[in-house]
Parts: C-alpha cells; structure tokens; sequence
C-alpha cells in the first residue's frame, strides 16, 4: 500500500500518528499468529460521495479464534439518512443504541484495527467508504493490507469445464456454500461474522492447494 | 460490551442445558465473555495430560471426538450442544482425554472463572453438572452406556429381564454337549445318550452340527427294524439341525419348537450351522421356566381356520409390541418374536388357503417373504413383498402349472390383505406372473440379474435377496440360495454394482449433518427414515454379507454383528451400525405406532431437540458404513 498523502507527520493528529506507528512494527508471517480483523460497514446506499456509513461491524480473528467481547460494532450518526435502514438497525437494537459521530467512530475504530490485517467481503467496496470518511475529515487513507473474501473464494473452486466460475460470489452464496447459518445476515457484525467463517473455510481450502502465508493470499487475484 | 454476535451466541446456549436454566440476562452476559473458536477436521482442541485451559467448550457445528491416545480408542462423540473439558476445570486436574475435532467444528469456548458463579448460585445448572459428570456421555459409540441411547430419559431405569418379563430371559441350556461323529453306530451313541442320560445327541463333522438324533429316531428308525441296529449316525440322524444362536430366550425357543414342530433346538455359536454347535435345548428345558404370552398368541394362530380370526390375533401383536417398546426390551427380541408372529400368521393363511383349494396343488413350493419381512425387520403392517417357488414341471406342463400357483397365490395375498399387510404398489407378489416361477425359471432370472446388472437388475436382487422361506419346501429354497452364491462368485462385477446401488441413497448427513428434508411431494417437510437412514445401512450390510458368502443371516443388525466377527479391524464400526440399524427400526417403529402409520415419513418440527440429536448420531454411522462400501468395491471405477 503506497500511501499519496504523505502529509508531514505534524499535520495529522496523534491517535492517526499512534495509528500509523504501529506499522513500524511488522505482522508475523505465520498466518496463525496474525490478527485480522474481519469488517462489514452499513450504508445508506451504493455512491461513495453521496452515500454514508451507518455501522461499522469488527470482530478480530488470532489463531482461529473469534473473542467475542473484543468486536467492534458502533453505529454512525449521519444527517444522510434512510428509513429502510434505520429499521435494520432497529432489529439490533437492544435498549439503548447510541450513536456516535462519523469522526468520533474513525477514531475508535483506528484504535480497534491497529496494523491488523483487513479482511472483508468485496473489500474495495467497504475500505472506499472507510476512505472516503478519513479523506473528508483530512486523514489519509487506511495502512492496512486487504483481503477479500470473494476473491479468495474464487481461487478455492476447482477448475473444470462443467463449472462455471462467476465474477461475483455474494456473501449469501459463501454462506449457503460453506453452510453457515444468516442469522444476522444484514447487520454489519452479523455480516462480519459470516465473513470471518467463511474466510477461516477458505483458508483450509487454500491451504490444500498449498497457499499458506499471508504473502500467498495477498498475490491472488 | 452487548453485540450481535453476543447475541448469536446466546440464542445458541439458551437451548442446551445447563445453560437454558439461566435468565436470558445472564446468558447475554456470559455470552460477551465467550471466545469462538473454529477447528479444522482432526485439529487437536487438547491433549491427554494437558493442564487445563481457562475456558470450558461447547460444541456450536460439527463434532468432537474424545480419545484415549494410549489405546488409540475414541471414548465419546459430542455434537451440537454437548459441552466437553469442563471437568478438569473444576477438578483441577490435567486432561484426561485427547479432544480431537471430529469435523470440521466451530466451538464455543466458555471461561470457567466467568462461568462457576452460575454454577454455584444455580442449583439446577450445578445438578446438571454433578449428572454429566456421573454418565460423561450418551453416544453409541462409547462402551459403558451402549445401548442406553434410546433408554427413556424419564424413568432412568435399567430394564431388568429378571423383572416382570420372565419370558424374555435368556434360556439356560445344557452346555455339555452330548456328541457322536457321522460314522458312530446306534448302539455305540444309544449308550452314550443311555450313560449321560439325555434324550439327544448330536451328530458332528468338523466341529459343525451336521445332524440329531432323539430318542424318537431311534424308536422310529431302529426299533421298527427300518435300520439296523448297526446303522451309522449319518443314516439314523435328522437334517438338517435346526440351529438358533445361544441368546435365544425362552419365548423364542418355545416358538421355535412350536414352529417346527420338534422337541430339541441345537444352538450354536452365531445361530448358523456353520458355526460352532454349543449347546443343545430341549422341550423340557423350556417347560421347566415357563413363560406364559406370545406362546398364546401363537397357539392362537395355529388354532385358526378363518382369516377373520388371524386379524384379531394381529391386533393382540400390535398389543404385545408397544409393550415390549415400552418396557424397553432390546430391538433385536423385539423383532425377532414379533417377525415370528407375523411369520405364524401368514404361515397359517397359507396353510388355510391350501386346504380352502378344490384341487390340490400339483407340485411342491415355496413362500418367500422378501425384502424388510425377509429380514425379519418389519414390525408394522406394510406392503406385502412376496414372491412363489414351485417345482420344476415338464416344459409342455409350466402354463398351466404356472396358472394354479398363481391363482392359489392370488387367494393368499388377498387374505393378507384382509388381515392388515397391503398389497405391494410395485406387484412385487406371488400373485404376479413374474413373482410366480418354477425353480429353473427363478434361477434363470437371478442369473441375469447377476451377470447383466443394470440399475434395475440391482433393485430387483436388493429386493429379492433377502428372502426367507415362510413356508414350503425348503429344499428347493436352499438350491436357489446356492445358486445364487455360485453365480455371484463368478460374476465379482455383481458386488460392485450392488455395492454402487447401496450407495444410491446418500448418508443424511449435510455438510454440518441437517436434515435432508424430502423436496417435493406429499412427503415435503418430512424426513423419509426408510430411504434416508434405513435403507443404505440394509444395502450396505447386503452387500457385504453377501461378498463373504454368508448366506443364514438375513437381519441386517444381526448381518453387522456378524461383519463386525469376521472383520475385527472394523469391528468398532460395525457394532456401531448394528446399533443404529436398530435404534432407527426402533424410531421408526415407535413413529409408526404413535401415528399409526408405516413410521416411514417423520415430521421434523414434530420431533423434541432429543430425539433430533438421537436420530442424527445414527447418521455419521450411516456416513461411515458407505464410505467403507464406496472404497472396499471400488465404487469409483464404475462411477468414472
């Protein structure tokens, strides 16, 4: 990850120095011993300029393991807003649902993320919204290394003339395929989850066909 | 910190005890404290002697084993909803076990520090505890609590034959056993039954009962000057031995004399002649300990000349069975005394339909049950798969032969019908032409089936396999037999393709083992036990007996239990599949009773969440047993 900006240090507030700091420090190669952490945001809509985030869903993922009191799950207040989603978040809501400012959630969220690896399902789509959000409040875009949970998929499927490989797999497809129950499906921590099981299934599945190390799974395509 | 995933989690928990005695408070907390944890299939969760992680497990998808390294023995199976690990948390002592993901499994992991508060505070989460600690498992696979996996939960009482089913107890026979070889002479044998004092002696070669001799024999056969006095063994004795295996209890052996009408059963090893002769019963044995029911029921049978009769007899079977499946009395009794009583019944229509005939039947002949009442598996009143061997006649007497048997057989299926079994929907009877041939025709039929199997030749033999000869000739059921065995071995392209139409049906176990629920039809949202679970392990089972050429034992658990002798590196296996056979013909056997049907279409939503666990741990058996068949006959290269 190349980053543009490159703003002086000085410019940019502490917790995105603190943010940026734990680069310095590299993640291990053994695939078990990263972090990732497993990500699906909620917006109002598909435009990366008109549209916003409503929630953002976390969880991190050390070894196969999922803690799940160490997830993320803010939701944004937005002037943007839209009634269908609002009653999506409604089925979440337990008592008392607060709602943070978009800068406010960046900023706990960066704390969350760390130099942890980024994995989601068609992550270009939710990192742009990230993005979008830290260039509208002067930050640069995110350091972290991606992995998309639908292009790792596509590398599990065998190669044969009597199947078709799509495009796109939808994460209810990944669902339905690896038998994982949608639940939650729709809410970005529900969402997450689904990705981080199908993400953990897809890495047995790579890992037969050889591809063990994070290097491995970043050079697919 | 409350979430969706905490939520997830405590949805799961709140349906698996001990945690559904908590407030849903208290799970949502203890859920915001669990870690989940997925395992690939044969990742190690611990090792035996491990100190003790932090957290305790519950099982979210999939299966753990637990073993003992040492002796490479697997202990217990846990799946959805089974908790493990937890005992050492508490007892503070290191792993007894090695926990081994079964298949690929997504786990809960539940801290104890987070946990023992619960625990104490709430009696009926600490009671629970303190039970699962007592009986560590309930699977089929574990040892001690074999076969307790259908005990009723309820009552938590052991079934004591001695109790209130007398009748039911294993018989005590004489295991000194009084023997002669075939070339003993009857005065020599005479002093040797005369000096042991007993009224039957045995004739064996090579080990194998070959033949008895009683005191009857002798009186029929020497003492009226038909033999000499000098006469051999192999001319005095008769034979074949009616043979039963040694856990024969009193009732069976009641009916068993009663049914051949004989005073001496020899039993044997595995209940074949082909194995080793143990012991022999006698009328007076059974006399002497007396059991007073289905004996009525028999003789009640046998006294009836009127179809109408039989039918209120049958229902006094339907009776006798829930009771035997209430008092939970081993499957294996169940069925055997029931299928003698159906065989009794239809034994005796026959019987009626015979002396009913204006003109007596031309030849000799055979009835054969086929399919589940050949096996001895059916309990209930289903179709009626049957099928009509007569004696070989001269080419230009067949059509007409053929015209009498079928006639004759027509009558019988009718009165059948009359008394509770339907007709067959595919005309598997003896009333049609093609279930109705002559010896040489049904050898020419089998030969086909053998050496040309095509899809439906292998449905047709998987059918016609399993036969049993419920009355008639049995002479020319054993030349059929033979020739079938003598074809098969012939033609070992035969077995594979048996072997591939007993895999037709896959195992019902999912990806993460759901239900396969029937798509379309009548039977949607139903479970078909039959074709889903029944089925494969009655093929799977055919097939392997039959490869080894055993030709005696037609019940398929009884078929396992024998597999399980002859192969002891699958013994564990095949005991297992054993079981669920059992435990499913039980299910469906119980289903069909409260529903009043063939129990063979289950409604999943009306099942309890136990009975859903009980049904599904039958299925990774079933899972097993086909891919033992798939790679054993190589079902790959016929598939390619």
């Amino acid at each position: 990850m190349i980053n543009f900006f490159k703003k002086s240090k000085l410019d940019l507030p502490e917790y995105w120095v603190a943010y940026e700091n734990i680069f310095n420090t590299k993640q291990p190669e053994n695939i078990q011993d990263i972090t990732f952490v497993v990500l699906d945001t909620e917006t109002t809509g598909f435009s990366y300029e008109e549209d916003r985030m409503l929630c953002i869903g976390a969880l991190k993922l050390i070894n196969n393991d999922i803690n799940v009191g160490d997830s993320f799950e803010v939701f944004i207040h937005q002037d943007h807003y839209n009634q269908e989603t609002a009653e999506i978040h409604g089925i979440l809501k337990e008592g008392k649902t607060t709602r943070l400012e978009e800068l406010e959630t960046l900023k706990l969220f960066l704390a969350y993320l760390k130099n942890a690896v980024i994995v989601a399902h068609h992550a270009g789509f939710d990192v742009t919204f990230i993005n979008s959000a830290l260039e509208r409040h002067g930050l640069p875009k995110l350091k972290n290394k991606i992995l998309d949970t639908s292009t790792l998929y596509k590398k599990t499927l065998i190669r044969s003339n009597l199947l078709e490989k799509k495009d796109h797999y939808s994460l209810d497809e990944l669902a339905e395929k690896f038998n994982i129950s949608v639940k939650d499906r729709h809410t970005a921590l529900g969402d997450a989850y689904i990705t981080a099981i199908a993400f953990l299934k897809i890495l047995v599945k790579l890992k037969e066909k050889k591809i063990t190390t994070l290097k491995q799974l970043l050079r697919i395509y | 910190m409350k979430n969706t995933i905490s939520h997830r989690v405590a949805d799961f928990l709140k349906n698996y005890p001990p945690f559904n005695q908590l407030l849903l408070e208290e799970l949502q907390e203890l859920a915001t404290q669990i870690s989940i944890i997925y395992k690939e299939k044969d990742a190690i969760i611990f090792n035996e002697n491990d100190t003790p992680h932090t957290h305790f497990y519950i099982i979210h998808k999939g299966a753990v084993s637990l073993n003992k390294t040492e002796t490479n023995t697997i202990v217990d199976i846990c799946d959805e909803g089974d908790i493990f690990g937890l005992r050492p948390l508490i007892a503070n002592e290191n792993y007894k076990m090695q926990a081994k993901a079964h298949e690929e499994s997504i786990l809960y992991a539940i801290p104890i520090v987070t946990f023992k508060p619960f625990a104490t505070s709430n009696r009926d989460v600490g009671n629970f505890l303190i039970d699962s600690f007592a009986s560590n498992t309930r699977n089929p696979y574990s040892k001690s609590y074999r076969g307790t996996l259908y005990g009723e939960p309820e009552s938590g009482e052991v079934y004591n034959p001695s109790a209130e089913l007398f009748d039911l107890q294993p018989v005590k026979y004489s295991k000194k056993l009084v023997s002669c070889s075939p070339k003993t002479q009857a005065k020599v044998l005479a002093a040797k039954m005369t000096s042991k004092n007993v009224g039957a002696i045995l004739v064996l070669e090579d080990k194998l009962p070959i033949g008895i001799i009683t005191d009857k024999d002798l009186r029929n056969k020497i003492v009226t000057g038909k033999l000499p006095i000098s006469a051999t063994a192999r001319e005095i004795m008769t034979s074949p031995v009616i043979t039963y295996s040694k856990k024969l209890t009193i009732t069976q052996a009641q009916m068993a004399m009663i049914k051949s009408n004989i005073s001496h059963l020899c039993l044997t090893k595995d209940g074949t002649v082909n194995s080793k002769a143990v012991g022999i019963l006698s009328k007076h044995d059974v006399m002497l300990a007396v059991g007073n029911n289905p004996t009525v029921l028999i003789k009640a049978i046998k006294r009836a000349t009127r179809t109408k009769e039989i039918k209120q007899v049958r229902k006094s079977i339907m009776m006798l069975l829930k009771g035997y499946l209430n008092q939970n009395i081993p499957m294996t009794l169940i069925s055997k005394i029931i299928s003698e009583l159906n065989d009794a019944c239809i034994k005796q229509i026959i019987k009626n339909s015979i002396t009913k005939l204006d003109t007596p039947l031309p030849v000799s002949f055979s009835w054969l049950a086929l399919g589940s009442q050949g096996r001895s598996e059916q309990l209930l009143h289903t179709d009626q798969d049957n099928a009509l061997v007569f004696e070989d006649v001269p080419a230009e007497k067949l059509e007409e032969t053929k015209a009498i048997f079928i006639n004759f057989a027509k009558q019988v299926t009718q009165r059948l019908n009359v008394i509770g079994y339907e007709y067959c929907p595919a005309e598997m009877m003896a009333s049609n032409p093609k279930w109705c041939l002559s010896l040489s025709e049904w050898k020419t039929n089998v030969t086909s089936w053998i050496t040309n199997p095509g899809k439906d030749e292998v449905l047709l033999s998987s059918i016609f396999f399993d036969y049993n000869n419920v009355y008639g000739n049995q002479e020319l059921v054993t030349e059929l037999s033979n020739h079938i065995f003598k074809t098969a071995k012939n033609y070992p392209n035969f077995f594979l393709h048996l072997a591939s139409g007993s895999l037709q049906n896959p195992s019902p176990t999912g990806f993460f083992r759901q239900f396969l629920v029937e798509q379309d039809g009548a039977n949607k949202d139903f479970f078909d036990i039959k074709r889903r679970a029944l089925m494969p392990l009655t093929d799977a089972a055919r097939v392997l007996i039959l490869s080894h050429n055993i030709k005696s034992i037609n019940y398929t658990a009884e078929r396992f239990e024998k597999l399980a002798e002859l192969e002891p590196n699958n013994a564990e296996l095949f005991i297992a599949a054993s079981y669920a056979t059992k435990a499913l013909l039980k299910f469906r056997t119980k289903q069909g009773l409260l529903h009043n049907d063939s129990g063979r279409y289950i409604s999943l939503s009306k099942l309890t969440k136990a009975e859903k666990i009980k049904l599904k741990r039958t299925f990774r058996t079933i899972k097993e047993i086909q891919e033992l068949v798939y790679i054993r006959f190589k079902v790959s290269n016929l598939l390619r």
